[in-house]
């Protein structure tokens, strides 16, 4: 049939599916180049850092560049393991997650609660402005804070401080989301009950969003766990483990980034990598069955 | 001055030029006066956005949940105002079901029934939270239904077993009023009439005071019936004479289906 010009029916039928073709070939080779730089790091890491990882990996303290270097000589494996990071940086979450979770979840009832007020607005704004900010800055504001001023030395409390704010945003974002997805009818039924208002946040709005609250926490703590550059300015490193928060602590990025100093602990940078990335998605795995769970609910 | 020409004896509440607005210019409770009659049950009528769920909102003061509402006018409860009560006091006496059943959604069966107790922090020992669970599950006919899932969480059950659990939840506090804001306008027709039989059950403890957009359940259930209208309180008087005989034009148009 002709619609003019010379031009079928067939013919735009045929240039519509070879449109459809050439878009759905980009679309593939897109998808494939975004997913291709996670799964060459993943593979890369694996195959470069399981060979360290064992038991001793776990237990042990991390070595020193002459017992690295006479292991490499004998072509033995890197002896010690990165305990003292791993400690350290639980250490440093336990305390910066004390700090920001309950300001974090304060503000972000009060932003709920108040959402529309000039005040809410400007505090809203203000938690995105603080949410770009760079990591580093926020290890000089630790460094002058704290270290200069309050433990006089680097210290595992200063880097904790860093770290807090960093998760400060997110908390309080998230916190404010779900609380708006618990029903009005639920408050309505507490106050029903002649239930004052703070013990109605306490004990009806807290339980009932707890999943989203986890969700908001796990999601801060992957996002700080391998934050290195506010840590180097604030909680420096340690070769032992230490648990006090007025002393310098170690790492895992830290000593990753100690192990890249260093030629002799290059396998070692693979497998700390590894730890760290693994942590990362095992607590985004963690958040996201907390998500699927609760929506199924 | 409240009118008590439609033969109340015994009022439990007494409402006295009472007007609410919710700005200075949008009065949703225009000088309303009434009084409600003990252990019977009060049905609202009226079309929407008549005023009728904030008149009955403002009998246990939750329309002060509202920002910058406006209350003047006077409620009585046995012959105290409720203004000078503590609203924890007044919400024991005075308890509220609502439209959507909404049982905590954390807590279970039980803890749901004397969520009252636990929320407000008042002890009670294992023998007292036994007693108050199981007298108010039978009350509202649900002990049978989950007697053996009492730790199981509120929101399993069906929408009328929740709405049922949500009036044992008011009755645990062993209430004088029970206010209901359109308790079966969320409920399939079978759960609707087993919340009806219960209210007419209720009544011979508590007095009841029903919103409802449904007139034939007004008319089947209620003792005394008030028609609202624009925010004004247009008639009250015994369900039975308002049906059958209405005195005010608009409350005759209402029931005959001109306008709701």
């Amino acid at each position: 049939m002709n619609v003019g010009s010379g031009i079928t029916y067939l013919d735009i039928a045929q240039r519509r599916k070879v449109r459809n073709n050439i878009f759905r070939v980009i679309v593939i080779v897109l998808s494939v180049i975004t997913i291709s730089p996670i799964i060459l790091i993943i593979s890369k890491l694996i195959i470069e850092g399981i060979g360290q990882i064992n038991l001793d990996f776990f237990t042990q303290l991390a070595p020193d560049t002459f017992q690295a270097m006479s292991a490499k000589m004998s072509g033995e494996k890197i002896p010690g393991g990165i305990v003292n990071g791993i400690t350290g940086t639980l250490f440093l979450v336990l305390l910066a997650s004390l700090m920001a979770i309950p300001v974090g979840i304060m503000a972000g009832i009060y932003l709920y609660e108040n959402g529309n007020k000039r005040y809410a607005g400007f505090i809203r704004n203000l938690t995105d402005i603080l949410q770009g900010v760079p990591s580093i800055v926020l290890g000089i504001i630790g460094y002058i804070w704290i270290v200069k001023n309050v433990t006089n030395g680097f210290s595992a409390l200063a880097g904790s401080v860093a770290l807090a704010i960093m998760m400060l945003p997110l908390i309080v974002r998230s916190t404010e989301e779900t609380m708006k997805m618990v029903p009005e009818s639920i408050k309505e039924a507490g106050a029903a009950l002649g239930v004052p208002y703070h013990r109605i946040i306490l004990k009806v709005m807290i339980p009932s969003s707890f999943s989203g609250l986890m969700t908001g926490i796990l999601l801060a703590v992957s996002r700080i766990i391998g934050e290195t550059a506010p840590l180097l300015l604030t909680t420096l490193g340690s070769p032992v483990i230490n648990f006090e928060i007025d002393k310098p602590t170690s790492a895992v990025p830290l000593l990753i980034w100690n192990f890249y100093n260093d030629p002799n602990m290059i396998d070692l940078i693979w497998s700390s990598s590894l730890f760290l990335m693994g942590f990362v998605l095992i607590l985004n795995l963690i958040s996201k069955r907390i998500i699927a769970h609760r929506e199924k609910n | 001055m409240i009118e008590n020409n439609i033969g109340i004896k015994d009022p439990v509440l007494s409402i006295a030029n009472l007007s609410i607005a919710y700005d200075e210019k949008k009065f949703a409770v225009k000088d309303v006066n009434a009084f409600i009659e003990r252990n019977a049950i009060t049905a609202i009528m009226g079309p929407s956005g008549c005023g009728k769920s904030t008149l009955l909102r403002a009998i246990n003061r939750m329309h002060e949940l509202y920002p910058n509402i406006i209350t003047k006018g006077e409620i009585l409860l046995n012959g105290q105002s409720i203004y000078e009560m503590q609203t924890i006091q007044l919400r024991r006496k005075v308890g509220m079901v609502f439209q959507r059943p909404n049982p905590f959604p954390t807590l279970s069966i039980y803890d749901n029934v004397i969520a009252g107790y636990k929320l407000n922090g008042i002890r009670l020992n294992k023998q007292q939270r036994d007693d108050i669970v199981e007298k108010s599950l039978l009350d509202v006919t649900l002990w049978d239904e989950v007697k053996d899932s009492l730790f199981k969480k509120g929101t399993f059950l069906s929408g009328g077993q929740q709405q049922r659990l949500c009036i044992a939840r008011t009755l645990a506090f062993n209430p004088e009023v029970i206010l209901l804001d359109e308790p079966t306008s969320a409920l399939d027709p079978i759960a609707t009439a087993k919340v009806e039989e219960l209210l007419v059950d209720l009544k011979k403890k508590y007095t009841i005071v029903l919103v409802t957009h449904n007139m034939s359940q007004a008319a089947r259930i209620s003792d005394y019936s008030m028609f609202m209208y624009l925010g004004e309180l247009l008639e009250h008087g015994k369900t039975e004479a308002m049906f059958t005989n209405p005195k005010n034009p608009k409350t005759e148009e209402y029931l005959t289906g001109k306008f709701g």
